[in-house]
């Protein structure tokens, strides 16, 4: 899917920079625009090994522990299937504890972390609601504190920059719900039919070591 | 300081196995942007979105938001540089920018990291909150102010 995604958005760019004679910015866009990738993924990397390697210092001092029991209550009737202290939950945990608290560096790679987690851990049967479940915690994005969206307020002169705080929150919180709902309309009643794809890949996966929780 | 390194080395393995997927979205995405083909997506449907409430200004912003988050971040600052902060149009942006994040990356980064393929029923159900993020963003400014 994501495939023909990202083939529409080629032959789009391309077929409609020609009638709007912008095959030059186009082209030129396609060359920076890859540089660019390798510039976010090595961002991504240093990120990803930071985190990564906190979330499993943070394992063994029993801290992911915590922090699972705080938010256990409200996440874990949203994944059914794991294991409530499973490695996944507490993946989970902190993911949405990062998204929480507006840390946007370290949400990615302990997303990343998560979704590993749950494809180590589950039956095929479930797999793709959950990571459908993580991506839309993710996406919805609940954050206490929208130091962007402020910061570019304030610079434009707003009387106010943070009192955008509260509809925000207000706004994450009712789309999540919509979200939530739609989770629960495609993936409820055909739990069985939507299997995992890639199978076999999956499987390797399982037999991997990922994020720390595994002894090794 | 072993568990660490552990940890780390197991996701930079990972960041490595992201990147063509993301050098492929990326690239896409940046063509699409300096085509224009969004903006005049955005200029064809702003007739029908303003009937419903739903301020014209912050329609590319809704547009770019799923696709692209530096772009997004752009848009905002530039919208913002045309419209009051403090206005009604303003605030929609606000809300809107603070409240969704960029799906299809994030479906991308997450699926490639567990080697499996993104199907059609995590693109709908990400993108009904997206699109319920954007309806409300302009009802929600509407109860708050």
């Amino acid at each position: 899917m994501l495939d023909i995604v990202i083939t529409v958005i080629f032959i789009l760019s391309v077929a409609y920079s020609i009638p709007a004679a912008k095959v030059g910015e186009v082209s030129a866009a396609a060359v920076t625009s890859c540089a660019d990738a390798v510039e976010l993924t090595l961002n991504l990397a240093g990120n990803m090994a930071l985190w990564g390697g906190f979330l499993r210092v943070a394992q063994k001092c029993g801290f992911t522990d915590i922090v699972n029991k705080l938010s256990g209550k409200v996440l874990r009737p949203l994944f059914p299937g794991l294991a409530p202290d499973g490695a996944a939950m507490k993946a989970i945990s902190m993911n949405v504890t990062a998204n929480l608290l507006g840390l946007g560096n370290a949400a990615t790679p302990l997303g990343i972390c998560a979704v590993r987690e749950i494809v180590r851990e589950e039956n095929a049967k479930s797999t793709t609601r959950n990571i459908a479940m993580l991506i839309l915690l993710n996406t919805a994005s609940i954050q206490l504190i929208p130091v962007t969206v402020a910061a570019i307020r304030a610079k434009y002169g707003s009387v106010s920059p943070w009192d955008c705080t509260l509809p925000i929150i207000a706004n994450s919180a009712a789309a999540l719900f919509i979200g939530i709902l739609a989770v629960t309309a495609v993936f409820g009643r055909r739990k069985a039919n939507v299997g995992i794809s890639g199978g076999a890949a999956a499987a390797d996966l399982r037999n991997s070591y990922a994020c720390g929780s595994k002894e090794s | 300081m072993e568990e660490f390194t552990k940890g780390a080395a197991e996701n930079l393995r990972t960041a490595v196995e992201l990147m063509p997927t993301l050098i492929l979205l990326v690239t896409a995405v940046g063509m699409l942007s300096a085509s224009g083909a969004l903006t005049a997506f955005s200029e064809l449907a702003k007739p029908i979105i303003s009937r419903l409430g739903f301020p014209a200004e912050a329609l590319p912003l809704a547009v770019i938001r799923p696709i692209s988050g530096s772009g997004a971040a752009a848009m905002f600052d530039s919208i913002l540089s045309r419209v009051p902060p403090d206005s009604y149009e303003g605030r929609v942006c606000a809300v809107l920018m603070g409240s969704t994040e960029t799906t299809f990356y994030t479906i991308a980064v997450y699926y490639a990291a567990v080697r499996i393929k993104a199907e059609l029923p995590v693109f709908v159900t990400s993108l009904t909150a997206d699109m319920a993020g954007f309806i409300f963003s302009a009802l929600t400014v509407r109860l708050f102010y």
